[in-house]
């Protein structure tokens, strides 16, 4: 929208809001009056503005009044909940992707044969209903003692005990993909039931006992005179792990420490040990730490250590054997 | 111990889903509270406000003493309250020697704190002190026009946020039709400076112009006040993405009652009412009778003309 002053407003109609830019009110404080005047003149512009374009919408008559439709709002604001992610497949969705099978839609009313009419599918007086079998005709299999009815019975229960189970399989892995139906809740979190709160992440026991080790060395003495509570394991060995051999060896093993020793000295004096082994580091290496003692040595003079150039252990010695 | 609890009644679960994640959200509801110490300026103000969003929001009327907006763990209460009320705005006063009538702005993104924005209330006007025609008076839930002007808004980083915190806070829900009898507010908020906002709230006056557009005339109603801008805390950069994310696509709205049929084509249901025809009314017989009498008569005028002419023909 222009006006006069050539001053265009940001107008968002589908929320009644417009900004205009350009205006820059006066350093000097004017009195509060006429700032407030100011300012309102100001603000009626913007309204007059956004109602230009309101009010030159087609509107539709009804009782009330006019009604307009709004276009929807330009602003981008930020949501206030996660948009609702997509429920993963049922393990019975799955299979029935898999083969193809379509989903049908069930009458309420079926034809009963035994009875000529028409039962409800489920509820009272329904079609098949497994309570009303009078007879059941004994197979070959059957063992004689067995009640019949008794077994359709747990049969019954079985399968609604697999069916509870899958069912709590399925909300597991929504739940685990965060889209758990908002009036379900799953009694493994303890907290009250509610619309979104997001999935807790659970820490295992190999990092809860990592933190406590954390904790425990923290105090001034370790952890080491730290009151252990009832059933808390020893803390695992802390520092570096150091496994050494046994001289004599166990059954089988002849000597376990000598074998290393040989294995390394091996490889060492092996046909391909310049592939194994690089010399020239390794003279390099052995070279410098001779230097350092000889420098130690020099050191203890009495020369601080703020006097003396710093070493710059990146560089290399002067003399490489090669 | 049942390990999937679904709730009980019809009113719960309709709760429950009312809570629950939207692809296109309604309104934001607004949570107000304060502090430990509150001056009259600052609870009139959310008293006030609380009038002003009455359908959307809701007040604490209790201090409390743990919320501290800015701090590392002073969030925690205020997270349990928006997940309990379901409020992703909370408006927070409290009034401190350092920073006196002091109000904290904030968002929540999933129950989290999203941005925060701190500012001070200053020559603050209440509601009771303006006189104006109550006839003008601003209908309660009615959706306002909100203006801001000011280079400001653009340019400061702090304006900026205050700017859409404030839009959030006023806009109340996103609605598809408008009643444009009902409009009757305006918020105006003008960046007098780079850290002054001056906020005030209108009634609007529609009057007679020559075209279909009518002439508005803003008059002071509401509460009038300076915002200085204290401190502020934008949200961070992966979490403004998440939460500007939209889905392009709108909900498909369920037809009823249409079914595709591959031989037939789109084919429609129209359930007809029973008609009771006992109570139905009788035609009305005067007027019928009236238009029959009426078309009985045009009838034999034609005949009559008719053999009139025939036998003018004949004779001739």
């Amino acid at each position: 929208m222009e006006t006069e002053t050539n001053q265009i407003y940001q107008v968002d109609v589908g929320n009644l809001l417009a900004f205009n830019p350009n205006h820059r009110f006066t350093s000097a404080p004017s009195s509060r009056d006429e700032l407030g005047k100011e300012c309102i003149t100001k603000g009626t512009e913007l309204v007059q503005a956004i109602a230009n374009t309101l009010f030159n919408f087609p509107s539709t008559e009804t009782n009330d009044g006019p009604i307009v439709q709004l276009p929807p709002p330009t602003t981008k604001l930020p949501r206030e909940k996660h948009l609702p992610r997509p429920k993963p497949p049922t393990k019975w969705e799955e299979f029935a992707l898999k083969k193809g099978i379509q989903k049908r839609k069930k009458d309420k009313v079926v034809w009963d044969e035994q009875t000529d009419q028409f039962k409800r599918r489920h509820g009272y007086d329904r079609v098949n209903d497994d309570n009303d079998v009078p007879i059941i005709e004994a197979k070959a299999t059957d063992e004689p003692g067995e009640d019949p009815f008794a077994k359709r019975l747990d049969e019954k229960k079985k399968r609604v005990g697999k069916q509870e189970k899958n069912r709590l399989q399925n909300l597991r892995t929504a739940a685990k993909a965060g889209a758990l139906p908002s009036h379900i809740q799953l009694a493994a979190t303890a907290l009250p039931i509610s619309g979104t709160k997001a999935q807790p992440k659970k820490i295992g026991k190999e990092d809860l006992g990592d933190v406590a080790g954390f904790a425990a060395t923290s105090t001034a003495s370790g952890g080491k005179f730290d009151k252990k509570l009832p059933g808390e394991k020893p803390p695992k060995k802390q520092g570096k792990h150091h496994k050494y051999l046994p001289v004599v060896g166990t059954s089988g093993v002849v000597n376990p420490e000598k074998e290393q020793t040989d294995k390394v000295l091996s490889k060492i004096f092996s046909k391909h040990s310049h592939e194994i082994l690089n010399v020239g580091k390794a003279i390099n290496m052995y070279n410098v730490k001779k230097e350092k003692k000889k420098s130690g040595r020099s050191d203890k003079s009495g020369r601080s250590d703020k006097l003396k150039p710093k070493k710059d252990i990146t560089k290399k010695p002067a003399n490489k054997a090669k | 111990m049942n390990e999937i609890r679904t709730p009980k009644t019809g009113k719960a679960k309709r709760v429950l889903e009312k809570r629950a994640p939207k692809l296109v959200e309604t309104g934001k509801k607004t949570l107000i509270l304060h502090g430990t110490k509150t001056s009259a300026t600052v609870s009139s103000f959310l008293m006030e406000l609380y009038r002003l969003k009455k359908g959307g929001a809701i007040k604490y009327s209790r201090r409390n003493e743990n919320i501290r907006p800015f701090e590392a763990g002073g969030e925690t209460s205020l997270e349990f309250f928006s997940q309990k009320t379901d409020c992703s705005i909370f408006v927070y006063g409290s009034h401190t020697k350092k920073r006196p009538d002091n109000l904290v702005l904030g968002r929540m993104y999933d129950h989290q704190v999203y941005d925060l924005i701190e500012v001070g209330i200053e020559n603050f006007k209440s509601l009771l002190s303006f006189s104006y025609d109550k006839k003008i008076a601003p209908h309660e839930g009615s959706k306002p026009f909100i203006c801001f002007t000011g280079e400001g808004f653009e340019n400061v980083q702090e304006l900026k946020q205050l700017k859409e915190v404030l839009t959030d806070l006023f806009r109340g829900e996103v609605v598809d039709n408008l009643n444009l009898t009902g409009v009757d507010r305006a918020y105006v908020c003008s960046a007098i400076s780079p850290d002054k906002v001056f906020l005030t709230h209108c009634a609007l006056k529609l009057k007679k112009s020559g075209t279909i557009v009518p002439r508005i005339e803003l008059v002071e109603v509401g509460p009038s006040m300076d915002l200085v801008i204290r401190r502020n805390r934008l949200p961070n950069e992966s979490l403004k993405k998440e939460a500007m994310r939209t889905s392009k696509d709108n909900p498909k709205k369920k037809v009823k009652n249409v079914v595709q049929d591959a031989v037939l084509g789109k084919q429609g249901k129209i359930y007809v009412p029973d008609q009771k025809i006992e109570e139905m009314q009788l035609v009305d017989k005067s007027k019928g009778l009236k238009r029959e009498r009426k078309e009985a008569k045009l009838k034999q005028k034609e005949e009559a003309e008719e053999t009139a002419s025939k036998k003018n023909k004949v004779s001739a």
